[in-house]
């Protein structure tokens, strides 16, 4: 392992002599290592689906929350180390507070982002600190807008997206998403999806239990982030849950 | 620079001044406090005013410190509110600390000491402490705006303070008569004298009346009475 | 004679305290003493309100309270601003009307809006109950009092606090108190007698207590110098809080018949 790195892994202040910042790397690696996180944006608003592994038993249903409301229409899904995750969410709570109480209107997503992504990056030049171990997703639906979304990795880049997953699983939830006509589906439609393409990447051999977080930012919640209601959730894990034993069950016929 | 205003105010054009914020109100309300020999009572009126208005008829004046200490406090209001929930807070940090509650005379000290501390910018109330002593002795404390403290038996305040304590004087005090042997007040009587005494203030008093509630504390506990006055 | 100073207008002896020989200012009173200076180095606050709103009623009733008050803006006595709401809901459990200086209700419409939000944000579903505002807002009220700098403004906390009306006032001294009916500034004089007259005839039900309430902001309308036929009147209940759009109260002076304009 110390080979890795060569001496140059050791602040994020330097470069490696091939032009690499290595902390910034292995706080991606930290990413990696979280449940996976997925972002769809369709036409009318944004869904989020999070599986969060459950490492203990012993813990509470509902624990360790990864979707947070960063104010009444932004809401952040986060993937990797929850504690540095939650103080991201405390920077972009009050920058949209402070946005608020300057303009007396709600962030613009686009703003708020930069904003964060900015903070993000402080992290990747100074020696004494070292980067955020999390990535966040960040959705909004407003009437002047529409459907927003950003993806926000350690190094500070953020980019806009129609569909997109970090964590374990992101390159099959990635191909998953892929196959959607996004742009045509509704958040309803899409909730199923984000639902059944978590179950669908959650690996059961390696991470026993999780629990899948619903929410969504849409017209139909008229521009507020939401957990999604119980009732629809459940349909939507049920939808999941049926969809992937079709999935095992024609393997099975195959063979 | 001489000034008009302040070095030949004989001078002064009348009627022309600067409207200037005024941080007191007098929001009137009496209180009156019996101490007997294992007994104490404290009663106050429930009218919140202003001037000429009413606030509220339904205002309790008196503070459960602690199941042998109560606080009457009247004058400005807003004052009233600050400094009561400073002193409960007070009264918990002390039971933490030494797992029981405060005596009724390390209250005493206690409120003074807070007045004293806002002494140039007073807390604009006049207290009168009740209850009973360490030695389970009934004991009143009044107090001045910024800290002054007696220990007494009886004492009247608040707006119709002036006007109260020279009855108390003579009725409990036993000033003021001939051939009378002084004897400890039971607690009846302080209870019927503390009733008239009210019923005398809402008569002269604009700022007394409504109702009065009475706390009587004793070694079992404290007890609560109310008992109505005149609402004009 | 300059080793003489300034004879006519000599130091004080201390200053933030009392001055030998004349009575003690307090900080707060007119605080010129004798020297001619001021005893206490106050900061110069603001000492009165630009934009100012006129009375607020709050009423109980058998399910809830009702708040109205009217949409006038006065500049001094020019009646400027015709649109200036102040029925606020602050959530579904409360209603906050609020009547003196306009800007310093809308700095603090904006503190407690963020408020919310952040409430909102913890997602644990718990709500800011109306006991718990009225304290705040005790406290902040107090506290700029305090600094010689006032938040220039009469609240009405309204709500349904475990499931009993609630009702209460703070002024800007931050004097606060409970009552069955509320009426601040020139409706103290006019609308608090009708309001506790029908109060003491029985409990009222929803629809008697609106009605009462829109006869004392008629009452108020005919009287009050500062008050406009324009009002808002906002409901909460358990079911939740609403908040009517303005209506127009309808006026008729022929009921002035018995003056004579000379």
């Amino acid at each position: 392992m110390s080979s890795i790195g060569t001496g140059y892994d050791l602040s994020a202040s330097q470069f490696s002599p091939d032009g690499r910042v290595f902390q910034v790397e292995y706080a991606a690696k930290a990413v990696e290592n979280s449940g996976t996180v997925i972002g769809l944006r369709g036409k009318d608003g944004v869904v989020f689906a999070v599986e969060k592994l459950v490492t203990s038993k012993l813990y509470e249903p509902g624990a360790n929350k990864r979707i947070f409301h960063v104010d009444e229409h932004v809401g952040m899904a986060v993937a990797g180390l929850i504690s540095d995750a939650r103080q991201m969410v405390e920077t972009a709570r009050s920058e949209a507070s402070n946005y608020r109480s300057q303009y007396g209107i709600p962030v613009p997503l686009k703003y708020l982002n930069e904003r964060v992504s900015m903070y993000m990056h402080a992290y990747t030049l100074y020696s004494a600190v070292r980067p955020y171990g999390c990535s966040v997703v960040m959705g909004s639906w407003s009437e002047h807008d529409g459907p927003q979304m950003f993806m926000l990795d350690p190094s500070g880049v953020s980019f806009s997206y129609f569909g997109c997953a970090v964590g374990k699983a992101k390159q099959a939830a990635k191909t998953e998403i892929e196959k959607l006509k996004l742009a045509d589906m509704t958040v309803k439609e899409l909730v199923k999806e984000a639902a059944r393409i978590i179950y669908l990447v959650h690996d059961e051999l390696k991470d026993k239990q999780f629990e899948l977080e619903l929410s969504w930012v849409s017209k139909d919640t008229k521009g507020r982030h939401q957990l999604v209601p119980r009732d629809v959730a459940a349909e939507a894990e049920n939808h999941a849950k049926q969809s992937l034993a079709d999935i095992e069950d024609s393997d099975e016929g195959e063979m | 620079m001489l000034s008009v205003n302040s070095n030949f105010p004989e001078y002064a054009v009348p009627g022309a001044k600067q409207l200037r914020f005024e941080p007191y109100a007098d929001n009137g309300g009496s209180v009156v406090a019996i101490a007997g020999e294992d007994y104490a009572v404290i009663g106050a009126d429930t009218r919140l005013s202003t001037g000429f208005s009413i606030y509220t008829r339904e205002q309790k004046k008196l503070f459960k410190l602690s199941d042998r200490t109560v606080l009457g406090a009247t004058g400005c209001w807003c004052d009233t509110l600050t400094l009561t929930r400073l002193l409960q807070a007070r009264m918990q940090m002390y039971e933490h600390e030494h797992n029981k509650a405060m005596s009724t005379p390390a209250v005493a000290q206690m409120l003074s000491t807070m007045l004293y501390y806002k002494r140039f910018f007073p807390y604009y109330i006049s207290n009168i402490l009740a209850g009973l002593d360490a030695d389970g002795k009934g004991c009143v404390y009044s107090y001045d705006p910024i800290g002054h403290c007696e220990r007494s038996n009886y004492r009247a305040g608040g707006s119709a303070g002036a006007q109260l304590q020279p009855l108390l004087d003579n009725q409990i005090g036993l000033k003021n008569m001939q051939n009378v042997t002084e004897a400890p007040v039971p607690k009846d009587k302080a209870l019927a004298l503390l009733k008239d005494v009210f019923i005398s203030a809402a008569e002269r008093d604009i700022y007394t009346g409504d109702c009065i509630y009475i706390l009587v504390i004793t070694a079992s506990g404290i007890q609560e009475e109310k008992f109505e006055l005149r609402k004009d | 004679m300059a080793f003489m100073g300034d004879v006519l207008n000599p130091l004080p002896l201390w200053q933030n305290g009392p001055t030998p020989g004349s009575f003690y200012n307090f900080p707060g009173n007119a605080s010129l003493g004798p020297v001619g200076r001021t005893v206490q180095d106050f900061k110069a606050h603001s000492a009165n309100p630009i934009t100012t709103t006129t009375t607020v009623i709050g009423l109980k009733f058998d399910k809830g309270c009702v708040i109205a008050a009217d949409t006038l803006g006065s500049y001094g006595s020019l009646a400027r601003f015709r649109d200036c709401p102040r029925v606020l809901k602050v959530n579904d459990l409360i209603l906050l009307g609020s009547g003196g200086d306009y800007a310093d209700y809308q700095y603090l419409k904006d503190i407690i809006e963020q408020k919310i939000i952040d409430e909102q944000c913890i997602g644990d579903g718990l709500q800011l109950k109306p006991k718990s505002l009225h304290c705040w807002l005790t406290r902040v009220l107090y506290n700029k009092r305090s600094k010689m700098d006032p938040l220039w403004n009469n609240y009405v906390v309204a709500g349904i606090q475990d499931g009993e009306p609630f009702l209460g006032a703070v002024d800007k001294l931050g004097t606060a108190y409970e009552d069955a009916t509320i009426a601040t500034g020139m409706g103290a004089y006019m609308a608090t007698p009708l309001l506790r007259d029908a109060l003491e005839k029985g409990p009222l039900d929803e629809e008697s207590a609106k009605a009462l309430v829109r006869k004392c902001m008629e009452v108020l309308f005919y009287r009050d110098a500062r008050s406009f036929p324009r009002y808002q009147l906002g409901v909460v209940t358990a079911d939740g809080v609403i908040v009517e759009e303005p209506v127009e109260l309808k006026h008729d002076w022929t009921l002035a018949h018995m003056i004579q304009m000379k």
